[in-house]
């Protein structure tokens, strides 16, 4: 038979994985190529549901995070605590421990500082306020990420299940709190409101500063602890497999345990800094979503925890400027999670071409 | 007795959102993979089953009322199939981790349903489709037949099409050569694959299928349980993990599904309807104490199962990973 | 006569790896035809491309004398190609019955009534024994490999390929699979079976085909083959192995171990009773088929296994036998380590076990050495000096200390944590089938080294599957089988009749030497 025939009965696409490592440019050039896709499919959608010029609504999108001082300040807030829980979730994800349920650590740690700035607010002075309402919120925070990690370390239950029902768990005592706390009000209101015990001061004139100090200062104390540290070492070798890691005498239920207790710290603290620093209230929204948000932006940073702020300020600068949109154009700001949503799906699926190639009936490589 | 009536009134209709949910749901991870779209999913089949009545509703000069039913039903499971074929693609073809597509999915599903919702609300909080009434139809005479009548009877069709679909969907996995090839494939691809079964068109089907049985979880929240009201609330979200709850608590079993969906029902409802039955007055914060007892068994169902390393009761062997036929 | 099946210019690479060039050769119909090879020589590979797991690079398949596109496993079996992999591929929660439905035929009607009765059928035609209801989880290694042979033949399959069949088998299994073959090849089936057993070879099989490094190097009559002619084929020359031996020096007791049983997790003792004893100064080799208790017997010592009572492994540092003997069952590998015993082990499976995969050269070097001193910073400026210093001495090709060692070839990753665990320097060094898949220059270098060792007085516990190897390179071989020790014989005395038998053949209790 002639190899024509012969190409004719050879499968339409193959995939192949690529051999060789890939190399740093077309790392960035495929993730590059993919926001530019999702942005042209934004654009689109933008002009056939508004009928508007996309790049005139693009233009007003920028207006969302950077027109005004105030709407810097308050992007640099949401930046902070999405950010701070995808570092809370890096050891974690890097460990391979699915760890869904950083919504609700955020929530217990919350929850834990708004109790102590409740019982404890106007009665202590108030650096001690602060000092309780810190340690209360990361030994909470720490209890919820400890109790899946002990039963996978022990049982191997399932930890992407568990630490998500953890999260309905975590909001249902959060309601039950608040309830208890707003009496006959409608709602909770501020805590302290007239104390302001518990509130943190602002800084250099702006009220988030410490938020994002804080921020900043374990963006790069994660980094080195995952990259430089003797523990940082035992979690990576655990996420790339057990018996290596039993190999090398590490105990691996006890690296989960250590390693999920810190994760799950770090996101009660990120509840410390949305109710001292940010909301000066709890509900059952406190977290909102960005437990689960925060997940996407571990994964798709590799728990690199600069790239991590990088990917944050990309999803909140499309959250903000979908509600210049919504304001400008009289639409509404869910367009922002269809962008959002968008956007991911197409940086998701690019990881898929930094590892395989695809090849084409017909386009043989001879090896001879 | 009365309130024990009322509270199964409440709890079946409930279970039977989240009973779609995790039907679909068990036909999603049968397949390995790990759909946690489920919200998502539920959302955009919520909405689109309501737009599309509403829609018809008001443009069509002389609404037929069971046409519309069908016309919810059929969008509704267009669309939820379309959140199953993205997450089909990115998972499947390309590769991409499940857990993170599905939450991304999550995001999309709601930010599609609450985009155009708004536009259907138009400045209003809250809109209905009449078409809630053909749905909430009972059946005339047994409905009739007093307690039993009312408890057995007393709802709309998609209550015992939820029934019908768990003893198909038991059917399929266990009687019929798909179904094993699709247990097969959630067990071990390699295998599956080995034995000449088409993995990735398996997967792609069991998941857009099973997209859309869960996107009727959303439509029947809508246009049943709610009256035909739509409103911008988290509510489906919170119904669409309660699905994924499900599928654990029945161990990827549809039959369970019926049980346990009823039995998350009366749990849901509990907060309401103890209080009366045991006579006693409870205060608020109980309440919400008493409505995570959903959420607590299911953990307990799943650290039970751990423990007792029964091999039919556990997840799908490859449920989370995705399959690569030339992996060394 | 007839072919069953021509390849012509097959070629198959992943990555890097060439794992078939250029191979053109074919079966008979009715015949039974051996695949020898070496570990790595791609014999997996290129039967995988028959059964439609792969997908060649080049060249083409006729079956039949009609040229075919084997697209996948499906197109096989309409070709009635069907596969024994060496990995069963059974759904361990279904039965056996329903494992033969997943492969049936799309126009044969589904009923598991009808599917069962056919099989009985098939079962009592080969004299097959074994439960269709049963789970697959719940059976025997022999029922599994059984039920994948079923399975084919209910598949209608003409053409069988089995991989390796009798690594996982007793010889009285072996037998009746033998049998079994035997019947099948009357029926005017061909059957292909893997294997690198010599005696097997010759006396299962109508023809030899040999592969040698991913290509094709011929095809022998088995008639006219002896044991020498085809090693002869297989490797290329006359095995000349001439590995240096030297002496035992300073040779003192170093590892007692006494009684040693390991049961796994599906309660099967699979090391039963082992007692030895391992000296400084000299290589203990291990033979025995894989899978007898090999990889147990290291990872007990290793700390990695758990031992049932009664059993002890004790360490002696220097000749003074009672001073600082230390007991090592019931201790982690971290405890071993802190107690200052120099353990190094070179595991079977080096990227899922001795390396990290992802990791560079670099990361890997502190694998086991992170953990000393007291500060919490890991220290990579000593791994980093032996990163470059393995790298230059045992030359092994990365492109950077820092490159993932599992884009590495075979060769390099096994010089990498050969090279590590030396540096560690051990006072007992364990290795588990250090040479499979490894190039005839690498397995050398890899020799060299454990002689190097020797004769600094380490001693040296070395599993093989090689008998030319560990002939001639250990001065005494330990032989397990069925998880017992068969014996212990001189190295310099033995010959391999004697070791095969005492692989194949279990001694009465208490024939340990």
């Amino acid at each position: 038979m002639t190899s024509a025939a012969h190409a004719a009965h050879e499968p339409l696409i193959r995939v192949i994985k690529r051999g060789e490592v890939p190399s740093t440019r077309r790392k960035i050039a495929v993730r590059l190529a993919a926001i530019a896709l999702a942005l042209v499919i934004d654009a689109l959608f933008i002009y056939f549901v508004t009928g508007l010029n996309p790049l005139s609504v693009y233009g007003v999108m920028i207006g969302g995070t950077f027109s005004t001082s105030m709407r810097f300040s308050w992007a640099m807030r949401d930046l902070a605590s999405l950010l701070l829980i995808g570092i809370a979730l890096a050891p974690a994800f890097k460990m391979r421990f699915w760890n869904i349920g950083a919504e609700g650590q955020v929530l217990m740690g919350a929850l834990a500082t708004a109790a102590v700035m409740v019982n404890l607010g106007g009665r202590v002075s108030s650096w001690l306020l602060f000092a309780a309402m810190l340690a209360a919120s990361i030994l909470a925070g720490a209890l919820w990420g400890f109790i899946p990690a002990w039963f996978k370390a022990r049982f191997g239950t399932n930890e992407t299940l568990f630490t998500l029902m953890m999260n309905y768990v975590a909001i249902q005592i959060v309601a039950c709190c608040v309830n208890i706390w707003r009496g006959q009000a409608s709602g909770l209101g501020k805590l302290n409101m007239k104390t302001k015990a518990g509130w943190f001061p602002q800084l250099f004139g702006q009220r988030y500063t410490i938020n994002l100090i804080v921020v900043v200062v374990l963006m790069v104390l994660v980094f080195c602890y995952l990259r430089y540290s003797k523990q940082g070492y035992e979690i990576a070798v655990v996420g790339e497999s057990e018996n290596t890691a039993r190999y090398a005498g590490i105990n691996v239920g006890r690296v989960i345990i250590r390693t999920m207790i810190l994760s799950g710290a770090l996101c009660g603290l990120t509840g410390f800094l949305i109710v001292g620093g940010r909301d000066q209230t709890i509900s059952t929204g406190t977290a909102g979503g960005n437990g689960f948000t925060a997940i996407i932006v571990a994964w798709l940073a590799k728990f690199n925890t600069f790239t991590m702020a990088l990917i944050s300020f990309l999803l909140i600068f499309l959250e903000k400027g979908a509600a210049e949109i919504a304001s400008a154009y009289n639409l509404n700001d869910y367009a922002s999670d269809i962008i959002a949503g968008i956007i991911l799906f197409c940086i998701l699926g690019s990881e898929f071409f930094i590892n395989y190639k695809v090849v084409l009936r017909g386009h043989h490589k001879e090896v001879r | 007795m009365d309130t024990l009536i009322a509270w199964i009134l409440r709890a079946i209709p409930f279970g039977t959102i989240i009973m779609y949910g995790a039907l679909g749901e068990i036909i999603t991870e049968k397949s390995g993979n790990l759909n946690l779209g489920v919200p998502g999913i539920m959302y955009l089949g919520g909405f689109a089953g309501f737009a599309s009545a509403y829609i018809y509703e008001n443009t069509a000069a002389n609404p037929n009322m069971v046409f519309c039913v069908a016309l919810a039903l059929v969008c509704a499971f267009l669309a939820a199939m379309l959140g199953g074929l993205i997450y089909s693609f990115l998972t499947i073809s390309l590769r991409a981790n499940q857990n993170v597509t599905g939450l991304a999915l999550t995001t999309f599903g709601m930010g599609v349903a609450n985009f155009f919702g708004v536009y259907i609300l138009n400045g209003r909080t809250a809109t209905q489709s009449l078409v809630y009434k053909t749905f909430q139809t009972k059946l005339p005479v047994l409905s009739g037949m007093g307690v039993f009548g009312q408890t057995v009877f007393g709802y709309g069709f998609m209550v015992y099409a939820a029934i019908v679909l768990a003893f198909v969907l038991h059917f399929f996995l266990n009687r019929t050569r798909a179904g094993l090839n699709l247990r097969a494939i959630g067990e071990s691809p390699a295998t599956a694959d080995a034995a000449g079964v088409s993995v990735t068109r398996y997967k792609y089907l069991a998941t857009c299928l099973g997209a859309g049985i869960s996107g009727l979880g959303g439509v029947y929240y809508v246009l049943d349980y709610n009256q035909g009201i739509w409103a911008t609330t988290g509510q489906i979200e919170a119904l669409g993990w309660l699905a994924v709850a499900l599928v654990i608590f029945t161990t990827w079993k549809p039959l369970a599904a019926i049980w346990g969906s009823y039995l998350f029902g009366l749990l849901y409802w509990l907060y309401q309807f103890l209080p009366t039955l045991l006579g006693i007055s409870v205060p608020g914060y109980v309440t919400d104490l008493i409505q995570m007892v959903p959420y607590v068994v299911t953990i307990v169902v799943l650290v039970v199962t751990s423990l007792r390393k029964k091999r039919e009761d556990q997840p799908p062997a490859s449920l989370g990973l995705a399959y690569f036929r030339e992996e060394r | 006569m007839e072919n069953a099946i021509e390849l012509r210019h097959i070629t198959k690479t992943f990555g890097s790896v060439t794992a078939n060039r250029d191979v053109t050769m074919s079966v008979r119909k009715g015949e039974i035809l051996s695949l020898l090879g070496e570990n790595g020589s791609g014999k997996t590979t290129l039967m995988n491309m028959i059964s439609g797991i792969y997908y060649p690079d080049g060249g083409e398949i006729l079956v039949g004398g009609k040229l075919v596109e084997i697209r996948s496993p499906k197109d096989a079996y309409a070709l009635s190609i069907g596969m024994v992999h060496q990995h069963f591929k059974l759904i361990d929660v279904f039965t056996a019955v329903e494992n033969i439905a997943l492969v049936m035929d799309k126009h044969e009607k589904y009923d598991l009534k009808a599917i069962r009765e056919k099989a009985r059928a098939i079962c009592e035609k080969y004299a097959f024994d074994i439960d269709l209801d049963q789970k697959v989880y719940e059976m025997s290694v022999s029922q599994k490999q059984t039920l994948e042979i079923i399975k084919m033949l209910y598949r209608g399959a003409q053409i069988l390929i089995l991989d390796e069949p009798t690594a996982v088998l007793t010889p009285q299994e072996t037998e009746r699979l033998f049998a079994v073959m035997r019947n099948m090849k009357h029926d005017g089936k061909s059957i292909i079976i893997i294997t690198h057993k010599l005696h097997e070879v010759l006396e299962i099989s109508d023809r030899v085909a040999i592969l040698r490094k991913g290509e094709y190097a011929g095809t022998v009559d088995t008639a006219e083959a002896t044991e020498a002619s085809l090693t002869e084929l297989m490797v290329g020359k006359k095995v000349e192995l001439n590995i240096e031996r030297p002496e035992p020096v300073n040779r003192h007791l170093r590892l007692s171990v006494h009684n040693l049983s390991v049961t796994n997790a599906e309660g099967v003792k699979v090391l039963d009773s082992v007692s030895f004893e391992a000296f400084s100064g000299e290589i203990l080799g291990i033979a025995g088929v894989s899978g007898n208790g090999q990889k147990e017997l290291l990872e007990a010592i290793a700390g990695l296994q758990n031992a049932d009572a009664g059993s002890s492994v004790v360490y002696f540092p220097d000749d003074d036998r009672d001073s600082t003997a230390e007991q090592l069952i019931g201790k982690t590998p971290r405890d071993i380590r802190n107690m200052g015993v120099h353990l190094s082990f070179v595991p079977e499976d080096r990227l899922g076990m001795g390396l990290v995969g992802s990791m560079g050269m670099v990361d890997n070097m502190m694998l086991k050495s992170y953990g000393a001193g007291r500060s919490p910073i890991a220290d990579r400026r000593a791994p980093r000096h032996l990163a470059e210093e393995i790298k230059e001495e045992l030359a092994v090709v990365t492109p950077s200390i820092s490159t993932p060692v599992s884009r590495l070839s075979g060769g390099n990753v096994q010089k990498v944590l050969v090279g590590r665990e030396i540096a560690a320097s051990p006072s007992v060094l364990m290795t588990a089938y250090a040479v499979r898949g490894l190039d005839i220059n690498t397995s050398y270098t890899i020799y060299h080294l454990l002689n190097e060792q020797k004769k600094k007085g380490v001693s040296i516990i070395y599993v093989g599957e090689d008998l030319d190897v560990l002939i001639d390179l250990c001065d005494r071989i330990l032989v397990l089988c069925g998880g017992r020790n068969n014996g212990v014989v001189d190295g310099r005395k033995t010959n391999k009749e004697e070791v095969g038998l005492l692989m194949t053949r279990l001694q009465e209790k208490g024939g340990a030497a």
